[in-house]
């Protein structure tokens, strides 16, 4: 069946900001779908909130909303480009979510909007727990005796907290929690006892839309699968991929180690298993498009659990195209426009006749793929690192090898964790189980294989310590569950590891045998005792090198032409020559908090600039992208011309390194643009004779080393904050002294403010020394001036050598002290006049010289009273690059890749990347004002009591994403990156205000203005007192501390948790000396993020809030277009009724 | 958990050597000792046990592409036939402790128990590479010998695939009988030419009682089961060199019994309709091929393992002394001849075959209704002929 000719717009929904369970993945599915769309001739209409994702490029769409995915919002696109019809499989749960409140609302009918990829009716089949239920039990069973059948785990449905119990009676403990319609398991658990049943579920019956949980059966322990399903309408279907987790059930999906293919079943059992996913997407009636079955396998049985489908594109997809090179967000974006499989090309086959294979086939893998999760507890210190059915990894890093050793040491180290690769030697866990041993009565394996039998981030490296000190096979399955074939690959693992300390030479042969089960030279160096440097060498010197082979859909049974390589240590290598100068673009390896798709997007662009982009000889550039995240889209093959699935260590970069210059000339290395990653490892490159491109080194050094900087800003004339650099406690508190409380503590060279807090006294510096230094024992501690009541600027600008082109300028709209990343800012900024940004470009240009830079630098700045601060310089692309990139419509990350190969400015003017005149500060009548905010993860982490962690924001980056509100003025730009982040403000209602003493002053004039627009105002005793004496009729309710009344007057936490709050102004009173925060803020925030109410948390918060809240009562906001925008900013007439009716 | 094989270290050397004079080392997997066969390659990621005790890969050193080989270990249930059949086996990496419930030894312990030379830590992936672009050729393995040109010198010995007659050496010697598991609803003779048990079971559950015969029976006494149906199972060698049954077949077509065929059972049909067959140049093995049945236009992922196919026209019917014959399938990956369907001239199925395996073990269960076509096609002959008795 060819493609669909009766539909010719189809409207894409995106997944919006990045947000734990559901990240860039969606980014990569919906890029593909925009691709093949437009190129199918499709009109594209194209709505995500989430400015950093590559798909809302103006040009991977025919009309891109940056608004808010809301009904409301998305409604108004519709209203306005009336399309055919609605993709929203490839969005996640939130476009899902969105689909089927429009089609609840009527709209889509309305408009005539077809949904296709699924209807609403599959959609609730599989999401429905008792739809779903009763299409598994309806499908046939063997009749073989023996065969240990199939179905969904016993469970009840509940609405109520008394179902919930008596559920509980039935089944018995332990239980499992999972509400309906919630993404990434928010709001599930385990639950042992009644007192955790009634906190999980009552958490997870307020976070279901539906107000609905299902508790079932415990199937704790048992194998875990998922397989990736693809169907077309005529009804063909394929596995695309099998996935087995390395943790059994019981943790997360997206926290489990996973591997592809399935290592540990027979065949029969995994047609089995195929059958039934086949049955259950053709009863849940997914028309056309991907879905994805989790099973769960009792190891002593083989009964067969079927756990969840998701009738779309999930992370597991991206996983999985990644994994078997079957792209099936691209896939899924064919069958739903009315292609079969068999009428669609696999990009990556090429058979003898030059043809490619059909897509209606199932991928087979001649290697092993291992994906790890990635962490960020230390960015939540009272959080519970249990995994449990709650997923709260960040971000994850993939890794290809011919066996699962090789794959699990490459993506250990992928992590970029230092604790993540195994360490053979003595370290800590197992120094804390001897402390533990010496004081106690059990042996250290006993104590090691406890720790391990708890699933959470470590456990891995706990499991191969149990292992060194001697536990046995039997015992760590008995203690973790995880099934033998894969305790028996870290017993190889361990093994390999001895076998490396005793042999009495270093061989070929044992080198041989260490890299082969994944050890790295670092590895090796530490069980010899060498140095890295050494066993690289001795390595290089008997000629040991990986060599890389071909992801191919096929196992070799065809010609593969997509140059998709990943190393190994085998005998042959699959890298073919070419001509042209290659460009290699480091990525930024996995997700993690300050360090994600922002980036990606940059060396996306970097190799959307350079593939084909003029060299010195005329011939163009062939790109090289190197990187281990398999949710990006610099991960897609079809992004640069080659791609290398390898870790960013300096290692796995210099080996991709020497196979690319066999392979032909290579033009140089970017390390500029993937973050800190690629960043760190400039000087190792450079010091291995590898061409880096772009600002040097040497340069990185002199604007990321303190002392160095201090000496550029000071030849340059530009003040930075008093600060000092202290290596114990009494250097800080001299320094602090000296400088005057507040102070600024920071570890030294950090992204995302690791380790980052304000410091009010001394006492409050000692216990942070005391915490910081744990976090890193080689670094120093910085001491900074903390600016008070000082705006900070961001900038972004390219840096050719002689020419500057300021890119933006960011005004944050939280003070400095709040992390830039956390921060919420406006482009153009509102409150600095011309003179303060003409400041802003002299000292930018002033600096970009005198480090050296050669592409981009972000620098940021604090104006305190007239003087314009520096705080710090980063001389590589930043967080910000795509929302400046977007809010100016200027591509900057392809300017600097560019000028890093050697264009000037001038002549990317010329070309048109770039303005003809002036820069990216510019004055464009018609242009729009951008907010970004930024999106925080605190609904995901509970502490080990159960309580959630605070809310407040601070020196230390805690938000996973961002959105961007566009609109003519700041008050509605700033109102839709509300809604668009948190859901929309409230135009009336109740405000609950209670501040520090500090800020008490500023918050007279917005809450008498809430008033003033209707509010009523409660607040805490005193704020109302002195609200009350500046004319504002507030009416004080009882703190949380003085618990509920005589009269049983309730607490400001009732009232929020009994939703008679609407919107929340709390600003915190500082951590107390413990580094916990003080009590009644902490409540209050804690329940406005369980009733998702929204919390404004500083003062210009508020002072925005109000000026978006009178924005929304004043009009209708509208949308509009990136293109539409453009067209605006050029002068030429917009046609949409943005800012029309102000 | 049983006890683990080898440490990594301590497996004896092995020696691979094509007849190409291409060699691979590697260490020794199962017996030890010295094999030849014909060198193919499978791409299914799961199945080793029923791939190795599949008779149609008699005479072939087998070459898994999935790198992990070994995982579920050896169990009682899954074996295709009473034996391994592979000439040797060549894997990457051998598993030394398995994991599965129904397993009740180490793969290491069953082809050494068996007598079966294998070989581990080899780069299957240029190994397969190699076969691809060369073809498949004879190959000798050894963890005996450690010379390169002696080894070479007995590879190119051995006998070739080509023009090799096979059945004898792996049918049943006596015929067997294998009851219908629900209520008897036919009688089928199925011609033993390397069948794997999976067939009969597919029959059984169907309600067919299979009648086993030895590759070497008589027309007479296939008659003499008043069979309602004729099945001619998959097995080794070159369809080519197969004369007694493709007489057979004829004997079974001139009779006007309904036949279906799987495998070499499809050459066979093909090679009775007077259609030619040929070797390929590496071959399908592998459980992830996609096949279009050209009737309904539906694809299906199906279990191939074969060396050989039939060369019959894409398009349109050939008239045949039994009907008028039509490819019914056709592989997507290549275009290769997958199904023959014999029609009569209203266009009503006679008889059928599929060059792949709609009985899996291993692989996907997608063509299953084949079973179901050919149950069909008897209850209409019978009704016809019941029909025919009564007129």
């Amino acid at each position: 069946m060819p493609r669909r000719t009766d539909i010719s717009s189809i409207l894409v929904i995106g997944s919006g900001p990045i947000v734990i369970g559901q990240a860039c993945e969606f980014d990569y599915s919906g890029t593909q779908a925009c691709r093949v769309l437009r190129a199918e001739g499709f009109r594209v209409i194209l709505v995500n909130s989430n400015p950093a994702t590559i798909m809302t490029d103006p040009e991977f769409a025919d009309a891109t909303y940056v608004e808010p995915i809301t009904p409301e919002f998305v409604e108004q696109v519709i209203a306005l480009e009336r399309p055919d019809a609605l993709l929203a499989t490839l969005g996640g749960q939130t476009a899902l979510n969105a689909a089927i409140a429009l089609h609840d609302s009527g709209v889509l009918e309305r408009y005539g909007v077809e949904l296709i990829g699924a209807s609403v009716d599959a959609i609730q089949r599989g999401e429905n727990r008792e739809q779903f239920k009763a299409i598994v039990e309806g499908l046939p069973q063997s009749d073989d005796p023996t065969d240990p059948g199939f179905g969904v785990a016993r469970s009840f449905v509940c609405h109520t907290i008394d179902d919930v119990l008596g559920a509980a009676g039935e089944l018995g403990y332990p239980l499992v929690v999972r509400p309906s319609f919630t993404m990434g398991g928010v709001g599930s658990g385990f639950a042992h006892d009644e007192t955790d049943l009634r906190r999980i579920a009552g958490a997870g019956l307020a976070a279901s839309p539906t107000t609905e949980v299902l508790i079932e059966e415990s199937i704790l322990g048992w194998k875990e699968y998922e397989l990736e399903v693809m169907r077309d309408r005529a009804d063909n279907v394929v596995i695309v991929c099998s996935i087995e987790n390395f943790d059994p059930m019981g943790v997360h999906t997206g926290d489990s180690i996973t591997v592809a293919p399935a290592m540990t079943l027979t065949d029969r059992e995994y047609q089995r298993m195929r059958d039934v996913a086949i049955g259950i997407i053709r009863e849940v009636g997914v028309d056309t498009g991907g879905c994805n079955i989790q099973f769960a396998v009792d190891p002593a049985t083989g009964r067969m659990i079927v756990i969840e489908m998701n009738p779309r594109v999930s992370r597991s997809s991206a996983l999985a195209s990644k994994a078997t090179g079957f792209p099936i967000a691209k896939i899924a974006a064919k069958v739903a426009i009315g292609y079969t499989l068999d009428e669609i090309p696999n990009d990556i086959t090429a058979t003898q006749d030059g043809q490619s294979t059909p897509a209606s086939f199932e991928p087979s893998l001649d290697y092993v793929v291992v994906k790890v999760p990635r962490f960020a507890f230390e960015k939540f210190p009272l959080a519970d690192s249990t995994l449990t059915t709650h997923m709260k990894s960040v971000g994850e890093a993939m890794a290809i090898g011919r066996n699962f050793t090789e794959a699990l040491g490459k993506a250990l180290r992928s992590l970029e964790d230092p604790k993540a690769p195994f360490v053979f030697t003595t370290p800590g866990p197992l120094r804390q189980a001897q402390d533990i041993a010496s004081t106690g009565s059990g042996s250290v394996v006993d104590e090691l294989l406890t720790v391990a039998a708890r699933p959470h981030d470590g456990r891995l490296a706990v499991v191969m310590q149990a292992i060194r000190a001697g536990a046995t096979p039997e015992q760590v399955h008995a203690s973790t569950k995880i099934d033998p074939w894969f305790v028996d690959q870290l017993f190889l693992i361990s093994e390999v590891a001895d076998q490396v300390r005793d042999a009495p030479e270093l061989t070929a042969d044992v080198l041989r045998l260490a890299k082969r089960h994944g050890l790295s030279d670092a590895q090796v160096a530490t069980l010899r005792n060498l140095s890295e440097d050494v066993v690289r060498g001795v390595r290089w010197a008997l000629g040991l090198r990986p060599v890389y082979k071909t992801v191919d859909t096929c196992a070799a049974e065809f010609a593969a032409r997509t140059p998709y390589h990943y190393s190994s240590y085998d005998s042959e290598t699959e890298v073919v020559p070419r001509t042209r100068p290659a460009v290699l673009i480091l990525g930024s390896g996995p997700n993690r908090i300050g360090q994600g798709i922002e980036f990606d997007y940059s060396c996306v662009h970097a190799a959307l600039a350079l593939s084909g982009a003029p060299d010195n000889n005329g011939r163009g550039y062939e790109t090289v992208m190197v990187n281990c995240n398999p949710e990006t889209v610099s991960t897609d093959y079809d992004t640069a011309d080659r791609l290398y699935f390898e870790p960013l260590t300096c290692e796995d970069v210099l080996e991709v390194v020497h196979a690319e210059q066999q392979a032909g000339p290579v033009a140089g290395v970017i390390v500029q643009l993937g973050g800190q990653t690629p960043l760190r490892l400039a000087q190792a490159l450079k010091d291995a004779g590898v061409p880096v491109v772009g600002t040097s080194p040497e340069a990185i050094h002199l604007a990321e080393e303190r002392g160095a900087f201090g000496d550029v800003l000071d030849a340059a004339g530009l003040p930075s904050p008093k600060h000092g650099l202290a290596r114990s406690f009494a250097e800080a508190s001299t320094i602090a002294a000296e400088i005057g409380y507040p102070v600024l503590v920071r570890p030294s060279y950090v992204l995302g403010g690791r380790g980052m807090e304000i410091v009010y006294d001394e006492s409050t510096l000692a216990s942070y020394i005391d915490r910081a230094t744990e976090v890193s024992p080689q670094h120093p501690v910085l001491v900074d001036r903390f600016l008070d009541d000082a705006v900070e600027i961001d900038v972004d600008a390219l840096y050719d050598g002689t020419e500057l082109y300021l890119g933006g300028v960011m005004e944050h709209i939280e003070e400095a002290g709040v992390h830039s990343g956390d921060s919420a800012c406006a482009l153009p900024p509102i409150t600095l006049g011309s003179e303060v940004v003409d400041r802003i470009r002299t000292s930018t240009e002033a600096i970009a010289r005198g480090v050296g830079v050669q592409g981009l630098i972000n620098i940021q700045f604090a104006l305190a009273g007239d003087t314009l601060f520096v705080l710090e310089a980063n001389p590589r692309a930043s967080r910000t690059v795509p929302f400046v990139s977007k809010a100016t419509d200027t591509a900057l990350a392809k300017a600097a890749a560019r000028i890093m190969l050697g264009a000037t400015i001038p002549q990317l003017r010329a070309e048109g990347l770039l303005r003809p005149t002036g820069d990216g500060t510019a004055e464009r009548p018609g242009a729009p004002m951008a907010v970004k905010e930024a999106v925080m993860p605190f609904n995901r982490f509970r502490t080990v009591e159960g309580t959630s962690v605070d809310t407040i924001l601070g020196p230390e980056m805690r938000s996973t994403g961002e959105v961007m509100g566009l609109d003519v003025g700041f008050g509605t730009a700033f109102a839709k990156s509300q809604a668009a982040a948190f859901g929309s403000l409230p135009t009336g209602g109740t405000v609950f205000v209670s501040v520090a003493n500090r800020d008490k002053r500023s918050i007279i004039f917005p809450v008498k203005r809430l008033a003033d627009l209707g509010f009523e105002i409660l607040a805490t005793a005193g704020t109302a007192s002195m609200l009350r004496r500046n004319g504002v009729d507030a009416r004080a309710v009882r703190k949380f501390s003085q618990g509920p009344g005589p009269a049983g007057e309730p607490t400001i936490v009732q009232l929020i948790m009994d939703e008679e709050v609407d919107l929340i102004f709390n600003t915190p009173a500082g951590l107390s000396p413990d580094g916990r925060p003080r009590f009644d803020g902490y409540e209050i925030r804690t329940a406005a993020v369980l009733r998702n109410i929204p919390c404004i948390t500083t003062v210009q918060g508020l002072a925005a809030a109000v000026q978006g809240i009178e924005a929304v009562r004043g009009g209708t906001v509208g949308v509009r277009s990136l293109q539409s925008w453009a067209k605006a900013a050029a002068g030429e007439p917009a046609d949409d009724l943005v800012g029309a009716e102000r | 958990m049983p006890a683990t094989s080898p440490a990594p270290s301590t497996r004896v050397p092995a020696l691979l050597v094509l007849e190409d004079g291409t060699t691979f080392t590697g260490s020794s997997f199962g017996a030890v000792g010295e094999t030849f066969g014909e060198a193919v390659f499978s791409t299914a990621m799961s199945g080793y046990q029923e791939t190795l005790t599949d008779p149609s890969y008699h005479r072939q050193v087998v070459v898994a592409t999935a790198p992990h080989i070994g995982n579920t270990g050896w169990n009682d249930e899954d074996d295709e036939s009473s034996r391994i059949w592979v000439a040797g086996y060549v894997v990457r990496d051998a598993a030394r402790v398995p994991s599965s419930w129904r397993s009740r030894r180490t793969l290491d312990d069953e082809l050494a128990r068996q007598g079966v030379v294998g070989m581990c830590d080899v780069d299957t992936r240029a190994l397969t590479r190699h076969l691809r672009e060369r073809g498949a050729m004879r190959v000798g393995i050894s963890s005996l010998e450690t010379d390169r040109a002696a080894l070479l010198a007995r590879v190119q010995q051995a006998p070739e695939m080509t023009g090799a007659h096979l059945a004898d050496e792996v049918t049943t010697p006596t015929a067997y009988v294998v009851p219908a598991r629900a209520e008897k609803r036919f009688t089928v003779a199925a011609v033993d030419l390397g069948i794997k048990s999976m067939t009969p079971y597919r029959l059984a559950e169907r309600g067919i009682e299979t009648h086993v015969l030895p590759a070497t029976t008589s027309w007479a006494q296939v008659e003499a089961l008043h069979p309602d149906g004729v099945f001619f199972s998959n097995g080794p060698g070159d369809p080519g060199a197969t004369e007694d049954a493709v007489s057979l077949l004829r004997s079974v077509l001139d009779a006007g019994v309904p036949y279906f065929g799987i495998c070499f059972g499809n050459q066979i049909f093909g090679r009775a309709l007077g259609f030619g067959t040929y070797k390929l140049r590496y071959g399908h093995r592998g459980i992830n091929q996609p096949v279009m049945d050209l009737s309904t236009r539906k694809v299906e992922v199906t279990a191939h393992n074969h060396g050989f196919a039939v060369d019959a026209p894409r398009e349109g019917r050939t008239r045949t002394p039994y009907g008028w014959a039509r490819v019914s399938h056709v592989g997507l990956n290549d275009d290769v001849v997958e199904g023959l369907a014999l029609e009569d001239e209203d266009g009503a199925l006679l008889s059928f075959s599929v060059q792949y395996h709609p009985e899996a073990a291993a692989g996907p269960h997608d063509a299953s209704y084949l079973f179901d076509r050919f149950v069909d096609l008897m209850g209409s002959r019978s009704l016809a002929q019941a029909q025919g008795t009564k007129n």
